[in-house]
């Protein structure tokens, strides 16, 4: 016999007795959710989004101050991209690294400076000097202020984490109310074939591992910038 | 020394070092708010709670359907399956395709499985460096420590404590801003990742439905961990499974609010398999442990079944006055505050364990604070029962008989009753000593002075 079959050998066995359903001992009111199945109510206990665009954009940003994302909304790709131009001269950019998407590619190429691309097999030392990773993303979520990004959106997995700076370019229409709304888009876009690496991005990196004190870029990067038209 | 004796002995120490209690406090007392704040965001935080602990009960009472279709749909990604059903076989494992790869450097990020089957240790014995990512974790690898806490492994440390250790350990200029200290780390790091062979993770949810795992991080080192190394590993515990990837869409921000006060953590990764045709980078091998290790035999415990739907969030250890007065280390468990006192003894065994479930105060606040609604504090019962059944304390159990006996009779209660009062005064010459009967309570506590007449004399006195 395998470790597989003995350990679902043992699973089995256990599960011959059965196990009380929670929340059935102690707590007076009980909220069934239909079939176990928690999420198609999710939206209902989760914070609070509201259904104009003008409000998810608000708590996207409200969200993004508070975690100190850099969030700016432009009303054309050309404002977006001379935006980025003037982020360049700020922090002097020497080397960056972007993938092909119609969105970033065009707006990193704007820079007039040598573009790492990691859509193909890279250098993975050469990304690791570059001042930046321009990508784009699946989504925003207004109700936590996060990007979805994955492998195939994003430029595969290292680009968005490795480089102190991370800029987002993204679509209005991108912008999603909640947490089961990116799913049901995930699932939508890639359920016959999912990329090899989804994540939600939620702020630049940070640890409070020193006196629960707040301290940004850990280990990915210093900064998050989402650019939004 | 038995774990009790010692467990009772640290405990006694630690409860008067006020240093460590003002640093919890603080620390935790930051973590209360926030927490409160993003409980409150929620529209309905205990319909919630009920739903991810129906979820979780629907993964662990259909383990087997799930774990295979979690393996199944990971295999037919390229992934490679492993099943360990103990500590070392799960080493065996990962040390065989360490070997293989001819690895020299591994990189991990933060697995709380690992720290259960030691895998630092065995790793570092066969001549592999293994270095830690997570910040916390890092500093508590440098001294040589297992985490204090486990989602703030370096908790009971102050910025000083670090400054020093990395002054000595890494030869870098004291500081005293953790800004600092933390691109001291980063800067040690970063190399790590890119000349690693291998990164090692854990994993916080296992998804049947898409052959899924799912990371959930601040730093951003698991996605490092998981972006460079050649070879990735993942060591998860069977429990971790979900149903359905949609199912996070809950889990996520509820992990982050019970656990850290965050409406969401900052990064939460999914992995379902290593690079795909058509993709750039990430690993060309990506091997998942499975580990039992006892988890089954808690399964087959149908009463404390759901111990097993804990998604490690720590909020029962944050809330617990013991794990607060105590802290993480004296435990001497990998698990420890509440969870962990109800689970060691199901892992690693009841009358060696037992001790832990005596340290509660029984006030209920872990399972209030529990986000998937484990029944806590009555699991701590249960184990007491457990360990009585099993192996009776005979003193115990006669005191208990004689005292039923006198109360049981007027005669001997009334008696009982006047030698209390006569007796009473001389109980002072030996208080709180070595020779008084009652030392276990007296030592730190005042018996009331039992009143001249009693309730029974004075009804029966009454006008
Ligand atoms: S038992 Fe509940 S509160 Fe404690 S760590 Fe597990 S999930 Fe969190």
């Amino acid at each position: 016999m395998t470790e597989r079959e003995k350990i679902l050998g043992r699973i089995r066995e256990a599960l011959t007795l059965s196990a009380p359903m929670p929340g059935k001992h102690h707590s007076p009111a009980a909220h069934s959710s239909v079939n176990g199945h928690a999420v198609a109510s999710a939206s209902d206990w989760l914070p609070l989004v509201g259904e104009a665009f003008e409000s998810q954009i608000t708590t996207f940003r409200t969200c993004s101050t508070e975690l100190k994302t850099d969030f700016q909304l432009f009303d054309s790709h050309e404002h977006l991209t001379s935006k980025l131009q003037e982020i360049s001269r700020a922090e002097s950019w020497q080397q960056i690294a972007s993938h092909g998407g119609n969105l970033a590619l065009p707006a990193a190429e704007s820079l007039g400076l040598p573009i790492l691309r990691t859509d193909s097999p890279y250098d993975v030392v050469a990304l690791e000097k570059c001042d930046v990773g321009i990508t784009e993303c699946d989504a925003l979520v207004a109700q936590t202020g996060s990007v979805l990004v994955t492998s195939r959106s994003a430029g595969g997995r290292a680009l968005s984490v490795l480089p102190p700076h991370h800029v987002v370019i993204a679509r209005r229409e991108q912008l999603l109310a909640d947490l089961p709304s990116a799913f049901a888009l995930l699932q939508k876009k890639y359920a016959s074939n999912y990329p090899s690496f989804i994540s939600f991005i939620t702020g630049p990196s940070r640890t409070g591992d020193i006196e629960r004190i707040l301290v940004l870029g850990a280990h990915g990067p210093k900064k998050l910038t989402v650019l939004c038209f | 020394m038995s774990a009790a004796s010692q467990f009772k002995e640290e405990a006694h120490e630690i409860t008067r070092d006020l240093r460590h209690r003002q640093l919890i406090q603080t620390a935790l007392g930051k973590y209360e708010i926030k927490r409160d704040e993003k409980k409150a965001a929620f529209q309905d935080w205990q319909a919630a709670r009920q739903a991810a602990a129906e979820t979780k009960w629907d993964a662990i009472n259909h383990l087997d359907t799930y774990l295979q279709e979690f393996a199944t749909k990971l295999e037919a990604r390229g992934t490679k399956v492993h099943w360990a059903s103990t500590a070392p076989q799960a080493r065996d494992i990962i040390l065989n395709i360490i070997r293989e790869k001819k690895a020299r450097t591994i990189v991990k990020s933060k697995a709380m499985t690992a720290e259960e089957i030691h895998l630092n240790d065995a790793l570092e014995k066969s001549g592999f460096e293994v270095v830690e990512s997570d910040l916390g974790e890092f500093i508590v690898q440098l001294r040589h420590e297992p985490p204090y806490h486990i989602v703030f492994p370096a908790m009971h440390l102050t910025r000083g404590d670090i400054s020093e250790l990395f002054a000595r350990e890494l030869g870098s200029a004291p500081t005293d801003s953790p800004e600092e200290l933390t691109m001291i780390a980063r800067r040690a790091l970063r190399n790590k990742y890119v000349t690693a062979d291998v990164g090692i993770t854990g994993a916080n949810f296992a998804i049947a439905e898409t052959g899924m795992i799912s990371i959930t991080e601040n730093e951003g080192n698991a996605r490092l961990t998981a972006a460079l190394p050649k070879t990735m590993i993942s060591l998860l515990g069977i429990e971790k499974v979900l149903p359905k990837m949609e199912d996070l869409a809950l889990f996520l921000p509820m992990l982050a609010t019970a656990g850290a006060g965050q409406t969401i953590t900052g990064y939460n990764s999914l992995y379902g398999g290593p690079r795909q045709p058509g993709e750039s980078d990430g690993p060309d091998e990506f091997h998942v442990v499975l580990l039992d290790n006892r988890r089954t035999e808690l399964l087959a415990d149908a009463e404390q079944r759901d111990a097993l739907h804990c998604i490690r969030c720590g909020a029962c250890l944050n809330v617990c006055p013991i794990f607060r007065n105590v802290g993480g280390h004296t435990y001497g468990t990998t698990y420890s505050g509440p969870i962990g006192s109800v689970i060691t003894p199901h892992l690693r065994g009841l009358q060696d364990w037992k001790h832990l479930s005596s340290a509660s105060s029984l006030c209920g606040a872990c399972t209030e604070a529990c986000p998937v609604k484990i029944d806590l504090h009555h699991h701590l019962l249960h184990n007491r029962r457990n360990s009585a059944t099993e192996k009776p304390n005979r003193l115990e159990k006669l005191g208990l008989k004689l005292f039923a006996f006198v109360v049981n009779h007027p005669a001997f209660y009334s008696l009982a009753k006047k030698m209390g009062r006569l007796m009473q005064p001389l109980h002072a010459l030996v208080k709180g000593t070595r020779i008084d009967p009652a030392y276990g309570w007296t030592q730190s506590r005042d018996l009331p002075t039992m009143p001249r007449q009693s309730f029974k004399d004075w009804w029966r006195t009454r006008p």
